[in-house]
C-alpha cells in the first residue's frame, strides 16, 4: 500500500482496540521467566558448546604474536577462532570497524579470538591460557585535543549536511541587543541494556540460523551473510525477545559473527554473550560532543540570530553525533546556522544510542534557552513560545503535520504548579535541601519507513501475523496485535503475533522511534489486504463490509470472520510505503519536560523530586505501553544528567569503567514516581494510524530540565555534563 | 549434559583447587583475563576440571547435579537445570538481574557457586508462578507494566517479594530512620531495596507501583 495522501477514516479510527491501555500480550511469558532469550535457547539446539571471547589489551595496533596452543589443549576445548584461521571475511555495512580484530588492531576490546570448549568454565579458563603480543601504536583520544583537526562530514541521509545557512547569522547576532555565546560537553555514554549481546548459532550444511539479539533483523541477515560472504538467503537471523537494545542492538555485532565461526571450527552449535567487561568497549556508544551554542534576540525575546555547533569524533570513516539537528527546526529566527565537525579518533566505535543527535544537542540547546530566558529576563516557558512556530524555519513553505508545542508546555506547567516556581534562582530551601524547578522542550523526528507483514486467517477465525518487526521492550508485540485486532473486528485474544524471524516480511525494524508507527502501519496495510480477499470469498462488496464480533457483515448479512477460511488458510502479504508527505511537511514529535530537583546545601548531592512529561506524537496506540516508553527515556535521561559518563583514559585509549559497576545508570533510588500526559492528536499525514513515535521523545530535553531545576535550586550553572558534584559543590549558597 | 570423569573429591583436591584460583586471581591482577598480555607465567599445566557432587532443592524438586566446581549457582540453573528465567546480566553482582531466593533470602546466583548450596532450598522466577497462574507480584507487574524487555524481571519480581518479606521480618536498611525500631512499609524504603536490581529501561516508577499494591498500600 502507498500512503501518498492525507489518511481519511478508517477502521483504526473506531479505537476498539487500538489506543486502548490493554496489558502486554508478552507479559505472563516475561513476568514468569519463559520469554525465551538468544542464550537460552535449549529449546533449538541440544547441548551448544560454548564460546568465550578475548578483546585487544592495545587500543590501537597490530598482533605481533598469538599462541594458543596451551589454550586449544586445554580441557574442554573444541576450537580456537581467530582472525588466522577464520578464513576470508568482509566487514558489514553498518560497521566501522571489523568483528573480528588481527593482525590488525582498530580498537581497545575489539574481538581477536573466541575460545571454544564444552562448558563455559572451561571456555573462560582456557582463554586466560591465550597468549597475545601486541605492538601498539599511539592513537587520537581526546576529543577536546582532536577538535583543531576536525573536519566536515560527508552528507548522507542520516547524517544530513555538514552546515546549514539561512538568512545572515554573524550579522545578526552580531546586532543582537541580548545574546548568549556558550559551550557545552556531553560525554561518551554506553547504551548499558540489560541483556548482553547474544547469539547462540548453529550449521546445517551451509545454510546457518543464528537465534539472537537485535532490533534489525533485516541488517543484521545481510551483514552477516556479507561478513561471511554467503548468500543471504542462506543465513536465518531469529529475535523474538531482546533484552534491550536502545541503538546497541541495531547492528550486527561481534557475538553473532564469532558465534557462527565457532560453530563452524566446531563442528557444533555454539552460544556466545559478549562478557558484561567487554561490552563498553567492544561494541558501539553514544560519542561525547563538543557544543557552542549562540542565540540573539531582540529585548522583547524574539530570535533574531541562533547558531549551533558540534564536535563530536569517531573511528575513521564514522560518523559524527548530529547534536545539532533539532536546532534546524525547533524556533523560529530569520537568521540561522549550523555546524558539525567529526574528529578522528582511536576509540571504541560511536554509533546510534536512543534519540542519536537529539538527546544530546537537546541537552545542550535547552540549557541554552534557560539561559537566554534569564538574560532576557523572560519566563523559560514563554520564552519558548514566544519563538515557536508552525513552519520549517528553514523552509517556510514547508509547515509541519502536527505541532502542538506550545500546549504541551501551558498544560504541563499548569499540571507541573510552574506558577510556585520563583525565577531568582537559589532562593527555596527546605530544610537541608535546596529546591529548584526546570523545565525543557521535548522534541523528536517521526520518521516514515517502509514495513511488511503477513497476516493469516484461519477457518476458526484465528488472525496470525508474522513480520521481522522486533519489541525491544517497546510494546511491538502488543500494538501490532491491536492494530490486526482492529482492523479483522476481533478481540487481541484471537490474534497470535510472532516477531522477529528473517523467514518474515521485512519490517521498519526497532531504532529512532519509527518502530510502532511504520510496523502498524504495515499490518494496517497488509490487513487491508486480507479484508479484500475475505470479502471476495464471502461474496460481499468490500466497500460496505463491516469487520466486527468475530463476524463479518454488509446489509443484514452477517456470517463468521473464520467461514472465508473454511477451505483453507488466507494469507495476505503486504507493506506500507510513502509517498512524500514526509517531504512536504515536516513530521515531529513534542512535549515540555519538566523537573523538581532537591540539591543538599551541604553535600551537593542531588536527588529529582518529580518527573512531569507532556507529549503530542499523534495518535498513542497503547496508552499504558506508550507511558512505559515516556518514563523510561526520562530515566535514561536522568541518568545522562546526573551520572552517566564514559570515562576516557586518554592515554591507554579505553572506556575505563567498562561494567555495570563503574558505568552508573539510575537504580530505583534515583527516581521519584514520573507523570506522562499525551494530548489527544491524530496525525493523518504520518501514516494510516496515524500515529507517530514516542520512545525517543521521552530522552529528548529531560537532561536539561534536571540541569534548569540544579539551577534553580542552587544559582549555578554547569555546562559540563553530568552534572556532579564536584562541579558545583564548592560554588554552592552558603548553607548557614 | 556433560560426561564428568571425576566422580570423587578430596578435601585436599578442593584445597588444592582454592590454591590455583587464588594464584589465577592474582596474577591476573584486577585487570581483565582476557587482556592476556604476558600471562604466560601461570597455568602452563592445563589442570583436568573438578567436579563435585551438591543435591538441592530448586522450586520444589531436588536436583543431584555433579559440577565443575567453578559452575555459579546461577549457570547450574540456567546450563544445567534449564531455568533460564533466572538471567546472566552481568555475571560480577552487579545488575541484580540474577536475583534468586536461597533458604528465604535473596542473593545474586551469579556471585556463589553451585557447589556451596548442598542442601539448600532454591526459589526462582520459575518456583514463583506460572503464565497461567502468576503469583500476585508477577500478576501486578504485568498490571502496571512494571517491565519492558522483560530481562531484569525475574529478578526484580524475586527481589520485590523478599524485600516485602524482610521489611515484614524488621530488617533495617539504610533509610530506615530508627534502625531500633521496625521498619515501616514506605516507597522510600523499597527504593532503597531493590537499588540493586537495574531496569535500563526505566520501569521503575511503575515497579514501585506494582510492589506498593502487593504490599497492600494503595499506590
Amino acid at each position: 500500500m502507498k500512503f501518498d495522501t492525507p489518511a481519511t477514516t478508517n477502521p483504526i479510527d473506531q479505537m476498539k482496540v487500538v489506543g486502548q491501555p490493554l496489558d502486554r500480550i508478552d507479559g505472563p511469558l516475561k513476568t514468569t521467566g519463559t520469554a525465551p532469550y538468544a542464550y537460552e535457547r535449549h529449546d533449538v539446539a541440544a547441548a551448544p558448546a560454548y564460546g568465550y571471547v578475548i578483546g585487544s589489551a592495545v587500543p590501537k595496533g597490530r598482533i605481533t604474536g598469538m599462541d594458543v596452543s596451551a589454550a586449544q589443549h586445554a580441557p574442554g576445548v573444541l576450537a580456537v577462532v581467530t582472525a588466522e584461521n577464520a578464513g576470508p571475511l568482509d566487514k558489514g555495512k553498518y560497521n566501522t570497524a571489523k568483528l573480528l580484530g588481527g593482525p590488525e588492531i582498530e580498537h581497545y576490546h575489539q574481538a581477536v579470538a573466541l575460545v571454544v570448549a564444552e562448558s563455559f568454565e572451561q571456555a573462560r579458563a582456557a582463554a586466560a591460557l591465550v597468549k597475545i603480543d601486541y605492538a601498539a601504536e599511539p592513537g587520537r583520544f581526546d576529543l577536546h585535543a582532536a577538535r583543531v583537526a576536525a573536519f566536515p562530514p560527508e552528507e548522507n541521509d542520516i547524517t544530513g549536511p555538514p552546515e546549514t545557512h539561512v538568512g545572515d547569522f554573524a550579522g545578526a547576532f552580531a546586532q543582537a541587543p541580548v545574546t548568549l555565546d556558550e559551550t557545552y560537553t556531553t560525554p561518551d555514554h554506553s547504551h548499558a541494556m540489560m541483556e548482553p549481546h547474544a547469539t547462540l548459532a548453529a550449521w546445517e550444511g551451509d545454510r546457518l540460523t543464528v537465534w539472537t539479539s537485535n532490533q534489525m533483523i533485516a541488517w543484521a541477515n545481510g551483514d552477516l551473510a556479507k561478513t561471511l560472504r554467503m548468500p543471504k538467503e542462506k543465513v536465518r537471523v531469529v529475535s523474538p525477545f531482546i533484552g534491550g537494545g536502545f541503538g546497541g542492538k541495531l547492528f550486527l555485532r561481534a557475538d553473532v559473527v564469532l558465534a557462527a565461526l565457532g560453530a563452524r571450527a566446531a563442528g557444533r552449535p555454539v552460544k556466545v554473550a559478549l562478557q558484561r567487561p567487554l561490552i563498553a568497549n567492544n561494541t558501539t556508544h553514544r560519542p561525547a560532543t563538543i557544543q557552542r551554542i549562540r542565540i540573539g534576540a531582540t529585548r522583547e525575546g524574539v530570535i533574531t540570530a541562533i547558531g549551533h555547533e558540534s564536535w563530536s569524533g569517531d573511528l575513521e570513516g564514522g560518523g559524527p553525533e548530529t547534536a545539532v539537528n533539532q536546532t534546524r527546526l525547533l524556533y523560529a529566527g530569520a537568521n540561522r546556522m549550523t555546524a558539525m565537525r567529526l574528529a578522528v579518533l582511536d576509540l571504541p566505535e560511536g554509533n546510534a544510542m536512543r534519540a542519536p543527535g537529539e538527546a544530546p544537542g537537546m541537552m545542550a540547546l535547552e540549557i541554552a534557552m534557560d539561559e537566554m530566558a534569564e538574560k532576557l529576563g523572560i519566563d523559560p516557558i514563554e520564552f519558548r513560545i514566544r519563538n515557536d512556530t508552525q513552519v520549517d524555519p528553514e523552509k517556510p513553505e514547508r509547515p509541519f503535520s502536527a505541532r502542538a508545542f506550545a500546549e504541551c508546555l501551558r498544560l504541563g506547567a499548569e499540571r507541573f504548579g510552574w506558577d510556585a516556581r520563583n525565577s531568582r534562582p537559589g532562593q527555596r530551601r527546605e530544610g537541608k535541601w535546596l529546591i529548584g524547578i526546570g523545565m525543557a522542550a521535548a522534541f523528536r523526528n517521526n520518521l516514515l519507513m517502509k514495513s511488511g507483514a503477513r497476516v493469516r486467517l484461519d477457518g476458526e477465525g484465528r488472525v496470525t501475523v508474522e513480520t521481522d518487526m522486533t519489541d525491544i521492550g517497546t510494546g511491538s508485540y502488543t500494538i501490532i496485535g491491536q492494530t490486526a485486532a482492529e482492523m479483522m473486528g476481533v478481540p487481541i485474544e484471537k490474534v497470535t503475533v510472532r516477531l522477529g524471524d528473517s523467514t518474515y516480511p521485512v519490517s521498519a525494524g526497532s531504532g529512532g522511534q519509527f518502530g510502532a508507527n511504520n510496523a502498524t502501519a504495515g499490518v494496517y496495510a497488509t490487513c487491508v489486504k486480507l479484508r479484500e480477499e475475505v470479502t471476495q470469498r464471502l461474496g460481499f462488496n468490500s466497500e460496505d463490509a463491516v469487520f466486527a464480533d468475530g463476524h463479518v457483515r454488509a446489509g443484514n448479512r452477517a456470517v463468521l470472520l473464520g467461514a472465508a477460511a473454511a477451505e483453507g488458510d488466507i494469507v495476505a502479504e503486504d507493506a506500507i510505503e510513502y509517498g512524500d508527505l514526509d517531504e512536504r511537511y515536516q513530521q515531529s514529535t513534542f512535549g515540555g519536560h519538566f523537573v523538581e530537583a532537591a540539591v543538599d546545601a551541604y553535600t551537593g548531592e542531588t536527588r529529582i523530586r518529580r518527573m512531569l512529561a507532556v507529549c503530542a506524537a499523534g495518535r498513542i496506540l497503547n496508552p499504558k505501553s506508550a507511558r512505559s516508553q515516556v518514563i523510561g527515556a526520562m530515566t535514561m535521561g536522568a541518568g545522562a544528567a546526573l551520572m552517566e559518563e564514559l570515562a576516557v583514559d586518554t592515554r591507554r585509549g579505553f572506556f575505563v569503567n567498562h561494567d555495570l559497576a563503574g558505568y552508573e545508570v539510575p537504580v530505583h533510588a534515583d527516581i521519584p514516581h514520573q507523570e506522562v500526559i499525551f494530548l489527544d492528536e491524530t496525525d493523518p499525514l504520518s501514516s494510516p494510524m496515524k500515529a507517530k513515535g514516542v520512545g525517543e521523545l521521552g530522552i529528548c530535553g529531560v537532561g536539561a530540565a534536571v540541569a534548569n531545576a540544579v539551577y534553580n535550586a542552587t544559582g549555578v550553572r554547569v555546562r559540563d555534563y553530568p552534572i556532579t558534584l564536584d562541579k558545583y559543590l564548592d560554588r554552592l549558597p552558603d548553607a548557614a | 549434559m556433560h560426561s564428568h570423569s571425576e566422580p570423587g573429591l578430596s578435601r585436599r583436591d578442593l584445597l588444592v583447587a582454592g590454591a590455583a584460583t587464588v594464584a589465577g586471581s592474582a596474577a591476573t591482577g584486577p585487570a581483565h583475563a582476557q587482556d592476556a598480555v604476558n600471562t604466560s607465567s601461570m597455568d602452563t599445566v592445563p589442570r583436568a576440571p573438578v567436579h563435585a557432587p551438591v543435591r538441592f532443592t530448586v522450586n520444589g524438586r531436588e536436583h543431584a547435579l555433579e559440577l565443575d566446581t567453578r559452575t555459579s549457582l546461577l549457570d547450574a540453573l540456567r546450563e544445567h537445570l534449564h531455568l533460564t528465567g533466572t538471567k546472566k546480566g552481568c555475571d560480577h553482582g552487579q545488575c541484580g538481574a540474577c536475583t534468586v531466593m536461597v533458604d528465604g533470602v535473596r542473593i545474586n546466583s551469579c556471585l556463589t557457586l553451585a557447589v556451596m548450596h548442598e542442601g539448600a532450598d532454591v526459589t526462582t522466577i520459575e518456583g514463583l508462578g506460572t503464565p497461567d497462574r502468576l503469583h500476585a507480584m508477577q500478576a501486578a507487574f504485568v498490571k502496571h507494566d512494571g517491565y519492558q524487555c522483560g530481562y531484569c524481571t525475574p529478578g526484580q519480581i524475586c527481589s520485590a517479594v523478599a524485600v516485602l518479606d524482610e521489611i515484614k521480618a524488621g530488617i533495617p536498611s539504610h533509610v530506615t530512620a530508627d534502625i531500633m525500631a521496625t521498619p515501616e512499609f514506605s516507597v522510600d524504603e523499597v527504593r532503597e531495596r531493590m537499588s540493586g536490581n537495574i531496569c535500563r529501561c526505566g520501569a521503575y516508577s511503575n515497579i514501585i507501583e506494582a510492589i506498593t499494591e502487593v504490599a497492600g498500600r494503595a499506590a
